[in-house]
């Protein structure tokens, strides 16, 4: 077997009085969809916070298969070392396109952002790569130099994916990536994201408390409940045959989110 | 040839003559003296000694003289009179429990050691213009047993303090007590004694604004003005020959300790927390304010969350000095030809762009447009 | 050599040589060398409050004042010119306040204080050049916070300022800025020239005199020392080019010189002549003029004999 990409050990993190996350430990690997799933509350958004740097664990360790350097402690890593590798090797994807896009830059800008941070300086040749994106994800190229205060939510959301693959991260975070938006509009946009994690062959964390979207995404899963993973494996094989009853009773839909 | 366009040595030399015209008004009306400014305008003077950070009424006065009461101005001419100081010794901080009382209230208590001393204040006056003050009326005698009293008067966060419900201040060892915001430029995130010494020198209006905006909706710190209290307290200096304290003078000031509440965390069983301000001279709107956003600008060390424009303490300490903002937004006034130029050309060449793009023309619209106008 | 001098005889009573104390000015001059070590790196510095208003040139002001002494000779300009009314003022002030010899002449300056403007005369090495900058931040109308600008100064993240240009040439087909247009010192820092027009830009580039950035309101310093490289950022398919005019200066016939425009009245009638005064009374004492222009300046003398008249 390969080395893991990312490798997390007893990671705890707690706030004054609440543990919102308590001894998650998983391996994830080059191409690997995990989701994440559990109610609100259930500590998953605080577990892919700690995951993707923007906070520290308060026990445990998150390593990342850096490039270069193999697997090291996110936490040991320098401040401009993080940034760096959320603006290159990782992409985040927000479940609110308001809060991942320059709302008041062109959608080209959007895009190209990410080469211009790290030494891209052909207009064209920028401008070319965010044409090829917004084709890839599905916008009107058309529409390249409009804001996205002009899009649609979906629209957004498939600019706010095309911004972030840009960079050809290895590892892209997602919280609630369909969140917000209607339904008919979800499974084209699921359809395009399993489409394009394929293709390009990139490892994705997916917080949500939908099933079906990691029914159609996930490769395996990890239910949350308060702060503890209660179950995991094989995504079919969770859904399909639930052990834990708190998982039976997220299948049956019994809990509504 | 085009040196009549950009103003130069003359024009300037007639401008200050006309201003000094203009300060004088009509030369037939006496001319004010600075000590019936000093004594008839106090609270100018004292807006203009706490903002201006120099505590002296006849410069002050002078400087509401020469200034035609602009106060931003008078403020600006002080500043730049302060800093030229030789800074010959760092005070002991004053204490505000040994104070000569002239004025002392507190809202969160009916009754308290020392009792509550009203004083000169607007607060109860109907806002009635005074005809007879025109005439030239004589002022109110005042009995001698209302104008102050003696004794005893504990702070209202002192006797919370007895029952441990409020916040204590504590002193950082650490920090060097001198530090002077007119030496060093503040650094982020700023100390509160940084943030402090900011707001006391920060514009009453802006910090009213501010201020008040906690209050309405955009803040949650439900405060309770605990104790205002205003008099004259006594400087001291410890010279380093002698090694002990000697007093070197008196300042009047106005304090403001503001209680707010506090839920707690899971370190710090709910207590109330304080907010702090103080000015020279009689300035309580200004006190009062300080408290409010000094309070607001706690959120870090209190663990609260950052959501109101009083609690951004970029904006609110890079905004808070009227001599900065009042120089910056009137440096407009001065000669911005070469950008102008640079700016003209370019519009110039994107109009014609655009024309080129979309195929037509509306210069010559535009053109008809001013003829019309010239007409 | 014009150089004149001061006839109120001595500085201004009460106050040290050039206004600042001593104390006060080691500090500055610290600070500068700190600056000029680190080429275009912003230094904080213990700005003082001025008699002067902010915004209209403290920092440049203190910068000068730190590093002139007796036998310096200061030329100060705005806008180029040294009659401007600002530009008069500051000369004023140093004139009561430290006793020295002024000039209006490039050449003969040993430290020209400016506002928006690179002289046009070549200046020459052993030569002080101090900017009054209002903005130090290039980043500032993109990114409002302090703590954040610092942050991307310090990893060099500059990826947000070449959005900014990639969002002018998608809107207009080539960089809309005109001024102020920011520039990459030595490789490292991307600083702000200053609200020049970009036709200065070049200047800067590999310049023979000691460069000085004074903001006195935003307390920062910041230098750029002789022969350092400062590019002006671009795209590789969209280079960086400066203002040209089609018409040459009314008065000098200069070609090669940044030039402001003179309304001669309103329907549109206008002249162009040199913003650089100096250098364009040098070129028309040593004959040089521009025939083309007669008439818009026999318009432009009736204008200001009407007005004189009136």
């Amino acid at each position: 077997m390969t080395t893991a990409l990312m490798r997390v050990r007893n990671l705890d993190k707690r706030f004054d009085t609440i543990h919102a996350c308590r001894n998650v430990s998983f391996e994830l690997h080059q191409g690997e969809v995990l989701g994440v799933v559990g109610e609100s509350g259930s500590g998953k958004t605080t577990l892919l916070r700690c995951l993707s740097g923007e906070m520290l664990p308060s026990a445990g360790t998150v390593e990342y298969d850096v490039r270069m350097r193999g697997l090291t402690d996110i936490a040991a890593l320098s401040e401009p070392e993080r940034r760096l590798l959320r603006r290159t090797d990782w992409g985040i994807v927000h479940q609110n396109p308001r809060d991942g896009l320059r709302m008041n830059i062109s959608a080209g800008g959007n895009v190209g952002e990410r080469l211009m941070a790290v030494g891209a300086r052909h207009y064209g040749e920028i401008r070319g790569e965010a044409v090829d994106w917004l084709e890839r994800v599905e916008l009107d190229q058309d529409r390249i130099d409009d804001a996205p205060s002009t899009f649609s939510g979906g629209m957004q959301q498939r600019l706010q994916i095309a911004r972030n693959l840009v960079s050809k991260p290895r590892l892209v975070f997602m919280d609630e990536p369909t969140g917000g938006l209607d339904v008919s509009v979800q499974a084209r946009l699921l359809d395009l994201l399993r489409g394009l994690v394929r293709d390009l062959h990139i490892a994705a964390i997916v917080v949500t408390h939908d099933l079906a979207v990691v029914r159609l995404l996930a490769d395996r899963l990890m239910v949350m409940r308060r702060g503890e993973v209660v179950e995991s494996g094989l995504t079919d094989q969770v859904l399909d045959d639930p052990q834990h009853a708190y998982t039976q009773l997220l299948v049956s839909s019994v809990l509504q989110p | 040839m085009y040196v009549a366009v950009k103003g130069g040595e003359k024009a300037i030399a007639n401008a200050h003559k006309l201003l000094d015209e203009q300060r004088r008004g009509d030369p037939n009306i006496d001319e004010v003296e600075v000590d019936q400014i000093r004594e008839q305008l106090s609270l100018a003077v004292a807006r203009v000694m706490a903002e201006g950070s120099l505590y002296d009424p006849d410069l002050a006065a002078l400087a509401v003289k020469q200034s035609q009461g602009d106060l931003v101005e008078a403020i600006f001419l002080v500043r730049a009179y302060r800093t030229t100081l030789a800074r010959f010794a760092t005070s002991q901080p004053i204490d505000t429990a040994r104070i000569d009382i002239k004025r002392r209230i507190s809202a969160a208590y009916k009754d308290l050691p020392g009792g509550q001393l009203l004083g000169p204040t607007f607060d109860y006056t109907h806002r009635l213009l005074d005809m007879a003050l025109a005439e030239g009326r004589p002022a109110h005698e005042v009995e001698a047993d209302a104008a102050g009293v003696d004794g005893e008067m504990p702070r209202v966060t002192d006797i919370l303090n007895y029952e441990g419900l409020i916040e204590t201040d504590e002193e950082d060892p650490e920090r060097d007590p001198s530090r002077d915001l007119t030496r060093q430029p503040l650094a982020f995130p700023a100390a509160r004694d940084e943030r402090l010494q900011n707001l006391a020198r920060g514009d009453e209006g802006f910090l009213l604004a501010l201020g008040y905006s906690t209050q309405r909706g955009f803040g949650g710190n439900h405060p309770f003005a605990g104790e205002i209290r205003r008099g004259t307290v006594t400087v001291s200096i410890v010279p380093e020959e002698l090694g002990f304290a000697i007093e070197i003078g008196e300042i009047e000031v106005t304090e403001c300790q503001m209680i707010n509440q506090f839920q707690g965390s899971a370190e710090m069983a709910p207590v109330f927390t304080r907010g702090y301000g103080l000015t020279f001279g009689h300035n309580e709107r200004k006190a009062m304010a300080m408290a409010l956003v000094d309070r607001a600008l706690r959120w870090r060390e209190l663990g609260e969350l950052p959501q109101y424009p009083a609690q951004d303490e970029e904006f609110v300490l890079y905004h808070s000095d009227n001599v900065e903002a009042s120089g910056f937004v009137q440096h407009l006034k001065l000669p911005h030809y070469v950008d102008f130029q640079s700016e003209l050309q370019l519009i110039r060449q994107l109009r014609a762009e655009h024309a080129g793009r979309f195929g037509h023309n509306d210069d010559a619209q535009n053109d008809n447009i001013q003829a019309e106008a010239a007409e | 050599m014009t150089v004149a001098t001061n006839h109120n005889g001595g500085t201004e009573s009460g106050y040290n040589f050039a206004y600042l104390d001593e104390q006060t000015k080691r500090m500055i001059r610290r600070c500068l060398l700190k600056a000029v070590a680190i080429p275009g790196y912003q230094v904080p510095f213990g700005s003082r409050e001025m008699p002067l208003a902010y915004g209209w040139g403290t920092g440049g002001i203190q910068v000068t004042a730190s590093i002139i002494g007796p036998d310096d000779v200061l030329k100060v300009i705005d806008q180029g010119a040294d009659d401007t009314t600002n530009a008069v003022s500051i000369r004023h002030f140093f004139q009561r306040t430290a006793d020295v010899a002024t000039t209006e002449e490039t050449e003969d300056a040993t430290i020209i204080q400016t506002r928006h403007r690179v002289p046009e005369t070549a200046m020459k090495e052993g030569q002080i050049l101090v900017y009054q900058v209002p903005q130090p931040e290039p980043l500032r109308q993109l990114e409002p916070r302090e703590t954040e600008c610092r942050k991307i100064h310090g990893y060099a993240e500059y990826g947000l300022m070449h959005v900014k240009l990639y969002e002018d040439i998608a809107r207009f087909g080539h960089i809309a800025t005109s001024y102020s247009y920011p520039v990459l010192v030595n490789g490292r820092y991307v600083m702000s020239p200053t609200p020049i027009p970009k036709f200065d830009n070049p200047k800067m580039d590999s310049f023979p005199a000691l460069q000085l950035f004074g903001a006195g309101r935003e307390k920062r310093i910041y230098a750029v020392p002789p022969y350092t490289t400062v590019k002006s950022l671009d795209f590789d398919d969209h280079p960086f080019s400066v203002q040209k005019w089609d018409q040459a200066c009314a008065l000098c016939g200069a070609e090669d010189s940044f030039l402001d425009e003179v309304i001669l009245d309103d329907r549109g009638r206008k002249m162009f002549v040199c913003s650089d005064s100096n250098y364009c009374e040098q070129r028309q004492a040593a004959g040089y003029s521009n025939p083309a222009a007669a008439a818009d300046i026999a318009a432009y003398q009736l204008a200001l004999q009407g007005e004189a008249d009136a």
